[in-house]
C-alpha cells in the first residue's frame, strides 16, 4: 500500500469523478421517480442513447456538436415515449410499470445495435480537454477534472432551482403531495412532463460526457443502470441531496474499496446497499420525511 | 459445385434438400446477439467465405443452419440439443463464449457429433475436459499469452505489473504470461483483478501500477473493457514512462479504431493480426475485405479457418460424425496465419505467435508485426483421450 500522498489525492480525483457522472446519471431517475412515482428503468438506454448519438454527431461536427446536441435529441426521444408511452402508464401500478420500462430497455438495445451495429465505436477527448494539469500535487487527466465540473455545476444548478425559484418550489410541492399540488392551481400533468424531459437530456448528456471515457458499446446502458440504481436507493428516491450523496458514497467506496480491499471490491457497494435497506429503508435522505 | 456455394450462402437452410450421399450438415452455433454478436458476425462471415473459397476441393456439399446463443449457456445448450436430435447434423462449429462451451460440452461428447471450436479459449476444454469430438481451431488462453512472457524477458523487461478481468479467460490469460516470464527470471511486482463486466472506471488500478515501481503492464482485457482501459491508460499519461503490454484481443483490428490513437505503440501478442506478410494471408485479407467491407480480425481468421478445416476434413473422404471427428483431428494446412495443425494429444490448435505493435498508418491503425515466436504444443493438462482411430 503506498504512503505517497499523491497517490491517495489521485484516488480521491477517481471517486469523485466517478461520483459526478453518476450523479448526472441518478438525479434525473430520482427526481423523475419521486414526482411521479414512475420508476423509469430505461433511464440506462437513454444514456447510452446519448453516447451514441454523440459519437455520430461528433463524427460530422466535432465533439463540442455531440455535446450540446445529443441531450436535446435524447429529451426528443423522452418526449415521444412520454406521450406516446408512459402518460397512458401513469396510473397502471408500478409493477406494469417496471415491465414496461424493462422492455423497453431491450427495445432500445436492439434499436442501437440495428443503427449502428455491434461493433464499438468512438469519441474522442475534444482537444480543449486533452492532456494532463498539475493539481494538488498530482497530474490530472483534464477530461475528466471537466467531469468533475459539470457535475457540480449542474449540482449548484438544480439546487437554485429546486430551492429558490417557483419552479422548484412548485415541483418540491408536486413531490411532497401531488394531489394538493395540483389543487392549489398547479399544472401538475405539464410539470411532470417538463420534469421528465429534463431527466431524458440530462440522462442523455451523462452518455456524451461518459463516451470519450468509456467505450461506446449497445450494452453500456445496461452496465450504468445498475450502479445507478444503487445510487437512488442509498440516496433516497425523489431528492437532490440523495443524489449527491448516494453518488458520492458510490464513488468513494468503489474506487477506495478497489484499492484497499480489491478481493472485496464488487462486494462491499452491495453490503452497503443492504446495510441501508435494514437500517435505513427509505435511504438517506428521502424527499419525504 | 453450384450447389456448394448456394449451401455456403446460407440459401439452403431454406431449401431442405434431400440428403445426398456426401451432403454434409452443418450445425453453426454463434452469438448473432449479445455481448460478442460482432464477434459472432465476423466468425460467421469467415467460415462462409472458406466454404466458398475452397468448396470446389472437395466432393461434399455443405448444408449450413444457423442458431444463436445469446452467450447464454443454457440458451446454447437448448440450441445444440435442437441442432443434434431435431436437425440431425453431422457436424458443429462455432462457439465464442468459453462458459457456452463447458455446458454444450458433455451433450457434444455424449452423442459423438464433431464440434470445431471457433473461438473460446479456456485451457480446459483442450486439457482436462478434452473430447475426442471437439477440435479446437482458434487458440486457448495460455497458448497465446506464454510465448509473450518470455520475448519480453529477452527485451530486459524485469518487472511486470498484470492486470485482466475477474474471470477464468482472465486468470487464464494472466497465468500463461506469468508462467513463462518469472521462469524466465522476471518479477511480478504487483497483480490486480478487476470486477468481471463491472468496472467502468480503471483509475483507481492504474494509480496502483503507476506506484508499484513496474517497468511495465500487461494486461488482457477484451471488447468494451479493453476500449476503455486502453483510452484511461492514455489519458493519465502512463504509456510514455510504463509501457503497455497485453494480450493480443486488447487492441483487436475488430474495434481497435474506437480506441484511437491512444492505441499507438501498445504491444501485444496474438495469433493472427491482419498485416502478417505471406500470400495466403494477403489472399485472405482482400476476400474478407472485398466482402464485408473491413479488414478482418482473429475471429474472422478462426471462422475462416474452421471452415477450411472442415473442407480438408471431407477432402479425406470423411462424411459422417465419426470419419468427421477422426479426419478433423488430423488437418493441417497453411493458412493465413502460417503452418496450422492439430496437437492429437489434446484436439488444440498448433500456431505460431505474433508480436505486434499497434501504429498509425494511412487509413487508421494498424499492425505493426514485431516477431514472429514459433509454434508450439500446449501442454497436455491432465487431457487423457483415445487416439485417432484409424
Amino acid at each position: 500500500m503506498s504512503t505517497d500522498p499523491s497517490f491517495w489525492t489521485l484516488q480521491a480525483l477517481n471517486a469523485l469523478q466517478l461520483s459526478m457522472l453518476l450523479f448526472l446519471l441518478s438525479i434525473g431517475l430520482t427526481v423523475i421517480f419521486g414526482l411521479m412515482h414512475f420508476v423509469n428503468l430505461a433511464h440506462g438506454a437513454l444514456y447510452a442513447l446519448g453516447a451514441y448519438v454523440a459519437a455520430s454527431l461528433a463524427a460530422v461536427g466535432g465533439y463540442w456538436t455531440g455535446f450540446l446536441l445529443a441531450p436535446v435529441a435524447v429529451a426528443g426521444v423522452g418526449v415521444l415515449l412520454y406521450s406516446g408511452l408512459i402518460r397512458r402508464m401513469r396510473k397502471s401500478g408500478p409493477m406494469a410499470q417496471v415491465l414496461v420500462t424493462f422492455g423497453l430497455i431491450f427495445a432500445l438495445l436492439d434499436l442501437t445495435r440495428i443503427f449502428w451495429g455491434d461493433i464499438a465505436l468512438a469519441l474522442e477527448v475534444p482537444p480543449l480537454l486533452s492532456g494532463r494539469v498539475a493539481l494538488l500535487g498530482v497530474e490530472y487527466p483534464t477530461y475528466r477534472l471537466f467531469i468533475i465540473a459539470l457535475g457540480l455545476a449542474i449540482f449548484a444548478a438544480l439546487a437554485l432551482v429546486l430551492g429558490r425559484t417557483q419552479i422548484g418550489a412548485m415541483i418540491r410541492a408536486g413531490v411532497d403531495n401531488d394531489a394538493m399540488a395540483a389543487c392549489l392551481g398547479i399544472d401538475v400533468e405539464r410539470m411532470f412532463f417538463t420534469v421528465f424531459c429534463v431527466g431524458c437530456a440530462l440522462a442523455g448528456l451523462a452518455g456524451v460526457v461518459a463516451a470519450p471515457l468509456l467505450s461506446v458499446t449497445p450494452d453500456m446502458g445496461l452496465q450504468i443502470l445498475i450502479p445507478t440504481l444503487i445510487v437512488i436507493v442509498i440516496g433516497g428516491l425523489g431528492s437532490l441531496q440523495g443524489a449527491i450523496a448516494g453518488s458520492v458514497i458510490f464513488g468513494f467506496v468503489q474506487t477506495f474499496g478497489a484499492v484497499l480491499a480489491p478481493q472485496l471490491a464488487s462486494v462491499l457497494i452491495y453490503a452497503l446497499l443492504a446495510a441501508v435497506l435494514v437500517f435505513r429503508p427509505a435511504g438517506l435522505f428521502p424527499a419525504k420525511g | 459445385m453450384k450447389r456448394a456455394t448456394l449451401a455456403a450462402l446460407g440459401l439452403a437452410t431454406s431449401l431442405a434438400l434431400p440428403a445426398a450421399a456426401d451432403d454434409i450438415k452443418v450445425g453453426l452455433l454463434l452469438p448473432f446477439s449479445g455481448v460478442y454478436a460482432a464477434l459472432g458476425n465476423d466468425i460467421e462471415a469467415g467460415f462462409t467465405l472458406a466454404l466458398d473459397q475452397f468448396g470446389s476441393e472437395t466432393d461434399a456439399t455443405f448444408d449450413i443452419v444457423r442458431e444463436d446463443t445469446e452467450v447464454k449457456p443454457p440458451v446454447a445448450l437448448a440450441k445444440a440439443k435442437k441442432l443434434i436430435l431435431q436437425d440431425k447434423v453431422d457436424v458443429m462449429a462455432g462457439i465464442v463464449s468459453s462458459g457456452v462451451l463447458g455446458a454444450v460440452r458433455d451433450m457434444v461428447h455424449g452423442a459423438g457429433v464433431p464440434l470445431i471450436v471457433a473461438n473460446a479459449g479456456n485451457d480446459e476444454a483442450t486439457g482436462s475436459a478434452c473430447s475426442p469430438f471437439i477440435t479446437r481451431m482458434s487458440f486457448s488462453n495460455g497458448q497465446v499469452n506464454r510465448p509473450m512472457g518470455r520475448w519480453m524477458h529477452d527485451q530486459g523487461i524485469r518487472k511486470v505489473y498484470t492486470l485482466a478481468p475477474d474471470y477464468a479467460a482472465g486468470r487464464q490469460m494472466i497465468d500463461g504470461f506469468v508462467s513463462t516470464f518469472t521462469a524466465a527470471g522476471g518479477e511480478i511486482v504487483g497483480q490486480e483483478f478487476t470486477p468481471f463486466q463491472k468496472t467502468q472506471d480503471f483509475g483507481p488500478y492504474l494509480a496502483q501500477a503507476k506506484a508499484s515501481g513496474a517497468e511495465a503492464v500487461f494486461v488482457f482485457y477484451a471488447g468494451g473493457e479493453a476500449i476503455s482501459f486502453v483510452k484511461q491508460y492514455d489519458s493519465f499519461g502512463l504509456k510514455a514512462e510504463l509501457p503497455l503490454y497485453g494480450s493480443g484481443f486488447l487492441t483487436s483490428p475488430l474495434y481497435v479504431n474506437a480506441e484511437g490513437p491512444a492505441a499507438e505503440g501498445v504491444i501485444t501478442a496474438l495469433h493472427y493480426v491482419p498485416t502478417i506478410d505471406s500470400p495466403e494471408n494477403a489472399a485472405f485479407v482482400e476476400a474478407f475485405t472485398e466482402r464485408t467491407g473491413r479488414v478482418p480480425s482473429e475471429y474472422a481468421v478462426q471462422g475462416y479457418d474452421s471452415g477450411r478445416a472442415l473442407i480438408e476434413a471431407t477432402r479425406a473422404g470423411a462424411n459422417d460424425r465419426a470419419s468427421l471427428s477422426d479426419a478433423l483431428r488430423q488437418v493441417s494446412f497453411e493458412g493465413p496465419r502460417g503452418a496450422l495443425s492439430i496437437d492429437p494429444a489434446t484436439n488444440n490448435i498448433v500456431q505460431p505467435i505474433y508480436v505486434y505493435e499497434t501504429v498509425a498508418g494511412a487509413e487508421g491503425l494498424t499492425q505493426k508485426v514485431l516477431a514472429r515466436l514459433p509454434a508450439e504444443a500446449d501442454p497436455v493438462n491432465g487431457c487423457d483421450m483415445a487416439p485417432v482411430s484409424n
